[in-house]
């Protein structure tokens, strides 16, 4: 009885704490002192390795997803002779939903495991340790310019997914199963309004963006430095990010266009 | 060193992301009549408006030339109030103009018809904030039902 108290104690403390760290290390990267003339070339190499190389499963991933809504809004719409609202559900289910959430989901697997992996080893191998004894803040020149990267690539990225998948539902709804091309776009357009759908949609992969890679970036510095400890904070990572992600997704969204 | 390479990808890579918002923003969402545009407001009592949202469009002939812009209910007579938001482009509709509830297709959005009415001596223009005197109420498809049975009984 009163070790199992010691127990769930003692697990609640360590909680807590982590979060502790997770802010600490936040307020150390982004908001004490910004240095952005010196930082910029480290922020451009990391939007490469983030967002660049991040483009194709999404890009993919997108046409894809546009491709199968559509064929399967299209077998249920027919029935009703709606075929001609394929292209507000298409649009509206990649604006709001899927292009913010599955590109989170994505950059999560793809860019986020990356950089967890990257700053464990370098915990690993003490290269954090050797930075400060340089006195070069590993804060700033390592978390920071990753930490924005992703902030930064992200929401491009789930813009990119949208469109593509549009597009993808295009080829299948217009050029294949023969819904009017006309009415796959006006009809779109006439229930597609700008603040309520495309905004909300970014301010969603704004937020998905930062959650995601404050986890990927916190986990790496404060992984146990051994070949296990990297393993399970890349786990943790994946594992993490995808809740939170799925979790504010409901949040957001109930505030968004809850009422 | 950076290379130039990596400047490049990223560079295009943005460029890529600006073009899928302006799309987005341009060709899908269509930012057509809405708030952005100067508007003037008019005003229409209904008995009953059916499933009329706000944003639904007000067109005239189909041409969308407005938005719903509120509905609420009248504090003394109980009837919806709908109030039109109507673009400054299209003015100087006669008072004798009328305003109806339509659908589009047979299940489809209901939007509002605007009908412009005839215009001779003495008939002024609806301005800012006037009522639409004119109104049809919307179609209820359970009321037509209901209507046709009841003809069909006293036969």
């Amino acid at each position: 009885m009163m070790q199992s108290l010691v127990h769930l104690g003692r697990n609640a403390i360590d909680r807590i704490s982590t979060l502790g760290r997770a802010a600490q290390l936040i307020w150390g990267a982004i908001i004490a002192v910004p240095q952005p003339v010196k930082n910029t070339p480290l922020l451009i190499r990391q939007m490469y390795v983030v967002g660049v190389q991040s483009f194709l499963i999404v890009a993919v991933s997108g046409l894809f997803i546009g491709m199968v809504m559509a064929l399967q809004s299209y077998t249920v719409l027919i029935d009703y002779g709606a075929e001609d609202s394929l292209g507000p559900m298409v649009a509206l289910s990649l604006l709001r939903e899927l292009g913010p959430v599955v590109t989170a989901l994505l950059f999560a697997g793809r860019a986020g495991s990356a950089l967890t992996a990257e700053i464990g080893l370098m915990k690993a191998t003490e290269q954090l340790s050797s930075l400060e004894m340089m006195a070069i803040d590993p804060l700033r020149r390592i978390i920071a310019p990753r930490f924005w990267a992703g902030v930064l690539t992200m929401p491009m990225l789930a813009l990119i997914f949208s469109a593509i998948g549009i597009l993808g539902g295009k080829f299948v709804g217009v050029d294949w199963l023969g819904v009017d091309q006309g009415s796959y776009w006006s009809v779109m357009q006439a229930s597609v309004e700008f603040h309520q759908d495309v905004v909300n949609g970014f301010i969603k992969s704004l937020v998905f963006a930062a959650v995601v890679t404050w986890i990927a970036v916190f986990n790496g510095y404060d992984c146990e430095p051994t070949s296990e400890g990297i393993s399970a904070a890349t786990t943790k990572t994946v594992v993490h990010s995808s809740l939170a992600v799925l979790g504010l997704d409901f949040i957001l969204t109930a505030l968004m266009f809850g009422l | 060193m950076l290379s130039r390479k990596i400047e490049l990808l990223v560079g295009l890579f943005v460029a890529v992301a600006i073009a899928a918002g302006l799309m987005l923003s341009l060709y899908v969402a269509n930012q057509g009549i809405s708030g952005d545009q100067e508007t003037y407001q008019l005003k229409a009592k209904f008995d009953n408006i059916g499933g009329l949202k706000v944003r639904s469009a007000v067109k005239v002939g189909g041409v969308v030339i407005g938005r719903v812009a509120d509905i609420s209910l009248d504090k003394k007579n109980f009837t919806p109030v709908v109030t039109l938001d109507i673009s400054t482009k299209y003015q100087d509709f006669p008072e004798t103009s009328s305003v109806a509830i339509l659908t589009s297709g047979l299940l489809g959005e209901q939007y509002i018809g605007l009908q412009p009415g005839f215009s001779f001596d003495g008939i002024g223009t609806l301005k800012d904030g006037d009522f639409v005197e004119d109104t049809k109420s919307a179609l209820v498809l359970e009321d037509l039902i209901g209507q046709f049975l009841f003809s069909k009984n006293k036969d």
